[in-house]
């Protein structure tokens, strides 16, 4: 084991799949000069041993024009001719510049084809939102892409299972998009060094609990830990679970927790509607409803775009403080003081008008 | 120029020529008399540009294309009997019913897949170019477009980025002059084949696309290009098609001018390939007529293959989302 920041663990999967396998490339815009330190090495070891321009040369790393519409559809073309390209975006709201490229071409083409393709392809990209970028720099768009029948999507939430979920992003012939918190960026845990590879569909228990489940997605897994950890304090025994993967998404998992707690809270810092907490909350009114001894709460942005001003923003993500605030709702314990203006959004839209 | 191809070559050009001619007449049929379901583009009148083209690359050679799109695949050696239990939805088609005319594919022959949505391949037959550039297989990759998607902004991204790479592609702009009712001068600024320059790159402009060998010499002009590692090169052809957008398609308006398009009629490429092929004496009139007999009879068989195949089971609906069942059958 060793200590990795999450970029540092996203870095060390992307160079164990490149010296796996000489089919893996590296497209996007700024990977050569490791603008956002996934391709090269970390501190001595980039010294030691080069980076990733060094090391693999410019055949495989390949940096673009901005031109984000070609660089997905030709990583797509590269995919089904016998490439494994790894697409790094850099931000998430780039993506929507190649939305005919997944929706027609990257998301249909195995299926519209018969199965004659296979789209091993993986796009990375980089969430910036709590971090005042304003409005085109801060989406969480996931939930878009779930709503993609022939993509996979992958949020991992820690250091270790970036490490692992990339490996696995990059094994899988079907393509992959991976959506990285920049709040995340900076966390560092102890990650194995050698190789691992983390199933997509399975989830992780990141606190074990019994009175209620929290869902959780990207950042809002640390949120939600740390409002278990509060809460542990007052005997409130909250289980906390990261889905890792949206498409599969871990069912299974999911009902195992809430037939235990019998409630269920999601946490999911992408927009309110149709946004991957109405799912899994349809999911389970669907098909563990009767083990729900209280209405599902969802913790989400609001249908709102981002604003700059840290005043502003600060309140928009589920927090560690409105994720307790929905926790002691579904236990019908007294909420504290919603000074916090995210649980204030969220029991505005639940009042009557 | 490239070298001047061989007698069994031109012969060969005629008979995919006839067979995109009699396979799309045959489907017209088909639609009117709703044996296929949904609609197909024909590219009848435009044999020589797609067979020129195909036949300037190399089997394992990969090419994309759009709408109008049973041509490519057929023009490419792929046989026909797929091909039109595509076009019904049965069991057997090269997609097993679940492209249809508009998605056409035969991985077999390099035939990555025709695109519905106007130019969004050309980002793909890039990304094959990409792939053969990095494995150094020596393939070459042959977008296929129209003048309609001369004007989609991902052609420009791809020329760029073939531009910088020098990555072994050709950029083949069917230009039959119309995108369904609007005449490509209307909305096009300049000459499509010009635009190559603003890219550093290739481009060529065949006038006389009604000629097969005209076609095939610059195309093989820019494949040859593309193979030596010496770049893109963006083809513009000059065609006409000589039915309607696409089969059953009643306007109620004329948009082409009558003269224009007798002109254009008298320019069938099969015509006048079959009279340059007597000129030159690479074949009889018997063999030339016996080459028509043979495609006329591969195309009942492919229909007859169709007639015999099972439509798929419902089932099959279901599979082929994934390589694996896990995301497709959750929930």
């Amino acid at each position: 084991m060793t200590v990795m920041s999450y970029l540092g663990a996203i870095g060390a999967a992307q160079r164990e799949a490149m010296d796996a396998d000489e089919r893996v490339v590296i497209i996007g815009e700024d990977v050569e000069a490791n603008v956002y330190g996934t391709t090269g090495g970390s501190g001595k070891s980039r010294a030691a041993e080069g980076d990733f321009l060094q090391r693999y040369g410019r055949n495989r790393i390949r940096n673009t024009p901005i031109s984000e519409e070609v660089i997905v559809g030709a990583a797509a073309g590269a995919a089904m001719t016998g490439l494994r390209p790894i697409v790094d975006l850099s931000y998430s709201s780039f993506l929507y510049m190649a939305m005919d490229q997944f929706v027609n071409q990257v998301a249909k083409n195995r299926y519209m084809f018969g199965g004659q393709a296979s789209m091993p392809v993986v796009f990375r990209s980089a969430m910036f939102y709590g971090l005042n970028t304003g409005a085109h720099h801060s989406d969480r768009p996931y939930p878009m892409f779930m709503n993609v029948p022939g993509l996979k999507v992958a949020v991992p939430a820690s250091p270790a299972d970036a490490k692992g979920l990339l490996r696995t992003a990059v094994d899988s012939d079907d393509p992959v998009l991976t959506f990285e918190a920049c709040l995340l960026w900076g966390m560092k845990e102890e990650v194995p060094e050698e190789e691992y590879r983390i199933p997509f569909g399975v989830g992780r228990t990141v606190r074990e609990g019994d009175d209620v489940t929290v869902v959780a997605i990207s950042n809002a897994v640390v949120e939600a830990a740390a409002a278990a950890d509060k809460l542990q304090a007052e005997g409130i025994s909250v289980e906390v679970f990261d889905p890792r993967t949206l498409v599969p998404l871990d069912v299974e998992g999911i009902f195992a927790s809430v037939r235990r707690t019998g409630r269920l809270v999601i946490a999911d810092p992408a927009h309110r509607t149709c946004g991957a907490a109405s799912e899994i909350a349809a999911i389970v009114a669907e098909h563990a409803f009767d083990s729900l001894t209280r209405p599902i709460v969802r913790v989400t942005t609001p249908d709102m775009q981002i604003p700059f001003s840290p005043a502003l923003e600060k309140q928009m993500y589920p927090n560690r403080s409105s994720i307790e605030a929905a926790v002691r709702r579904v236990l019908d314990l007294p909420e504290p003081d919603l000074a916090d203006s995210m649980a204030r959004t969220e029991s505005a839209r639940l009042a009557p008008r | 120029m490239s070298n001047p191809p061989e007698d069994a070559t031109l012969l060969e050009m005629q008979r995919r020529m006839l067979r995109i001619r009699r396979f799309d007449e045959r489907a017209s049929k088909m639609v009117k008399r709703g044996q296929i379901p949904g609609t197909v583009h024909t590219s009848i009148g435009q044999e020589a540009q797609v067979v020129g083209s195909c036949m300037a690359l190399d089997v394992h050679d990969y090419m994309t294309g759009n709408h109008r799109s049973h041509g490519h695949p057929i023009g490419k050696g792929a046989p026909l009997g797929p091909l039109m239990a595509e076009l019904v939805g049965k069991a057997t088609g090269v997609c097993k019913g679940k492209g249809g005319s508009l998605h056409l594919a035969d991985f077999a022959v390099g035939s990555l897949g025709e695109s519905g949505i106007v130019g969004s391949s050309i980002p793909i037959a890039t990304g094959a170019a990409l792939s053969a550039k990095v494995l150094g297989n020596g393939r070459v990759a042959l977008a296929f477009f129209g003048d309609g998607a001369a004007n989609q902004g991902c052609l420009y991204e791809a020329m760029n980025m073939a531009g910088i790479w020098g990555l072994p592609v050709v950029f083949l702009c069917e230009n039959n002059q119309y995108a369904l009712s609007t005449p490509a001068h209307t909305v096009t600024s300049g000459v499509i084949a010009d635009r190559a320059a603003g890219f550093g790159i290739a481009g060529v402009r065949v006038e006389n696309g009604q000629d097969v060998l005209a076609v095939h010499d610059a195309v093989s002009t820019a494949v040859g290009r593309a193979r030596r590692g010496e770049g893109p090169t963006l083809v513009e052809v000059v065609t006409y098609r000589f039915n309607e957008h696409s089969e059953g398609l009643r306007l109620g308006v004329d948009y082409r001018d009558a003269e224009e398009k007798k002109r254009w009629l008298e320019l069938d490429p099969i015509v006048l390939f079959r009279a340059e092929l007597s000129r030159r004496g690479v074949a009889t009139d018997d063999e030339l007529d016996a080459l028509e007999q043979e495609v006329l009879a591969e195309v009942d068989e492919a229909v007859r293959f169709t007639d015999e195949s099972p439509f798929p089971d419902p089932s099959v609906a279901f599979e082929d989302l994934y390589t694996d069942t896990l995301a497709g059958a959750q929930r």
